[in-house]
């Protein structure tokens, strides 16, 4: 009998992205070494993140605030109320925060996410869905600690994918604490980023086990702009224009 | 005549500007002054009427009377209202000058009520606009499909578990975790160093082994152990010492061993088998040799 053939999945056949990072690239590690993520990584920033919401927010998404401030260390939420965010961010600069997280909701509610890195740095605008709060998850875990976890970064492949990488992994401080036992993991898969918040044991020296606390949700990139967020004079590095990018099912951007 | 108009549009014919509802009677005349369909508001039904209307920003008053009744064309005569609030009373009333008193007061109350909108507009442009961008029903539904696929096609948590063990292996965690086969390999790679030491090692490892209970375990290592001819010899050699030094340094090993409260059972009864196994271990040793 003829061996038995490799399934083709969508990942198998995945259209080879020109701009995949390879591990051994020097300009793209001379990129990073210089881009806006530096200071964070050669440890001299700590992070500190503001998480905010559009106007008026409802509940769910006052509580899915708060679950976030839980897991990510060191962030604090603060209301809207009206107020511009040209106008906030040259505060929160003021004030020493390092990235900011604006929530928007829609009909009660969260459907997208702004991720800005603030000392002028690029600002992600995602689409958010599934928004699973605590107590809607299936586990029986108890809350995160105050401990700061770790971070895992799955799939992101493309130069894209590689510099939102960086923009996740610069929200949570550099030192974990393997104490807390805690993993915050950013899977993207088909250009969809899953966030998931575990914590995990080891039970022997192959078995880990995992427990799901802490929110979840998948995000879609729509546009990565180059400075912090001015939707009319921005520079856009990418935005998903659905005529062009949307055509082939098995051509990811992420 | 008026009268004749009213009472015809009033009550009893049709007005294709009048809206009834349960409670009042509305006139969507665009002349009309008060938006009721009343006697006195109806401009149909009025030979002398005065109406206050807005156009990009700037208020007109308009103004219809008897003498152009028979000229629809030239019917409503418009005047331009200044555009400070007080100056612009006073054209009203200077215009509206004889005119009945009703019509003059809810002149002046619609241009107000005009002025008031018009500056409440100017405001909220200067803040931010919301902008409503429509969904399409079917790239919503799509986005939904991929989404759904792709977390079946992420397997999240296989993905997790395997991510974690192999920080595991890498050692990221230091020494926080020491399983077996661990120490084993630092005790490997520590044979030129003091012999103490690694039979301590040796002894926390095969109590733990055996304290695990699990079996392939045991006998992994001991298929690795005889993969390595100096393992045996240091083993026998490690034994001997232990005869005397095991009760001192198990409890010392079972205070440092992770969970081992559970295990002191098992690792109690072996204490007498150690002893006599010292030819055991190598049995089964020779047994995975022959096999």
């Amino acid at each position: 009998a003829p061996p038995k053939p490799i399934p083709k999945t969508i990942e198998n056949q995945r259209v080879y992205d020109e701009t995949t990072v390879d591990p051994n690239d020097e300009e793209v590690a001379f990129d990073e070494a210089t881009d806006e993520f530096a200071p964070y990584f050669n440890r001299q920033t700590v992070p500190k993140i503001l998480i905010t919401t559009s106007d008026r927010p409802r509940g769910r998404t006052v509580r899915f605030c708060e679950q976030l401030a839980t897991v990510i260390p060191n962030s604090h939420v603060y209301y809207r109320r009206g107020l511009a965010l040209k106008r906030i961010i040259p505060q929160c600069i003021a004030r020493d925060f390092t990235d900011l997280i604006v929530i928007n909701e829609d009909r009660k509610i969260p459907n997208g996410l702004v991720l800005s890195h603030l000392p002028d740095g690029p600002t992600a605008h995602f689409r958010m869905s599934s928004v699973r709060l605590r107590k809607e998850i299936k586990r029986k875990g108890q809350e995160p600690t105050e401990h700061v976890p770790e971070v895992i970064l799955n799939n992101f492949t493309t130069r894209l994918g590689h510099s939102l990488g960086r923009m996740f992994a610069s929200l949570f401080p550099h030192d974990p604490q393997f104490i807390g036992r805690q993993v915050a993991t950013f899977h993207n898969q088909r250009d969809y980023i899953f966030f998931r918040f575990h914590r995990y044991i080891f039970k022997s020296e192959k078995k880990v086990g995992i427990q799901e606390l802490g929110p979840r949700f998948t995000l879609k990139l729509r546009s990565l702009q180059k400075g912090t967020f001015d939707s009319k004079f921005g520079e856009y590095e990418w935005i998903h224009k659905r005529r062009e990018m949307d055509t082939s099912r098995r051509k990811f951007h992420l | 005549s008026p009268q004749i108009v009213w009472s015809m549009l009033g009550n009893r014919q049709f007005c294709s500007y009048k809206m009834t509802t349960k409670t009042q009677n509305f006139c969507r005349n665009e002349y009309n002054l008060t938006g009721l369909c009343n006697r006195s508001s109806c401009p149909l039904a009025n030979s002398q009427y005065a109406t206050i209307r807005e156009e990009k920003g700037r208020c007109y008053l308009y103004m219809k009377t008897i003498e152009r009744a028979a000229f629809p064309r030239r019917l409503w005569e418009r005047v331009l209202l200044h555009k400070n609030y007080e100056k612009a009373l006073e054209q009203i009333d200077e215009n509206l000058i004889y005119w009945p008193r009703f019509i003059r007061h809810k002149c002046k109350q619609r241009f107000t009520k005009i002025t008031q909108y018009l500056i409440r507009i100017r405001k909220l442009t200067l803040k931010r606009q919301r902008k409503l961008v429509p969904l399409r029903r079917k790239i919503e539904r799509r986005e939904k499909r991929r989404e759904e696929k792709a977390l079946i096609a992420a397997q999240l948590d296989n993905a997790i578990e395997k991510e974690l063990l192999e920080r595991l292996k890498q050692d990221t965690y230091g020494d926080i975790y020491n399983f077996p086969i661990h120490a084993f390999d630092k005790a490997l790679q520590q044979q030129g160093a003091e012999s103490e030491s690694e039979s301590e090692a040796e002894q926390e490892e095969e109590e733990e082994e055996e304290g695990v209970g699990t079996r392939e375990f045991v006998e992994a290592e001991e298929s690795e152990l005889s993969d390595f001819e100096d393992m045996d010899k240091l083993e026998t050699s490690s034994e001997e010492e232990q005869e005397e030094e095991e009760e001192v340094e198990k409890k010392a090993s079972h205070s440092k061993s992770k969970g081992k409260t559970p295990l002191k059972g098992p690792a109690r009864r072996k204490r007498p088998y150690i002893e006599i196994e010292y030819e055991e271990e190598t049995e089964p040793t020779t047994k995975t040799k022959a096999a």
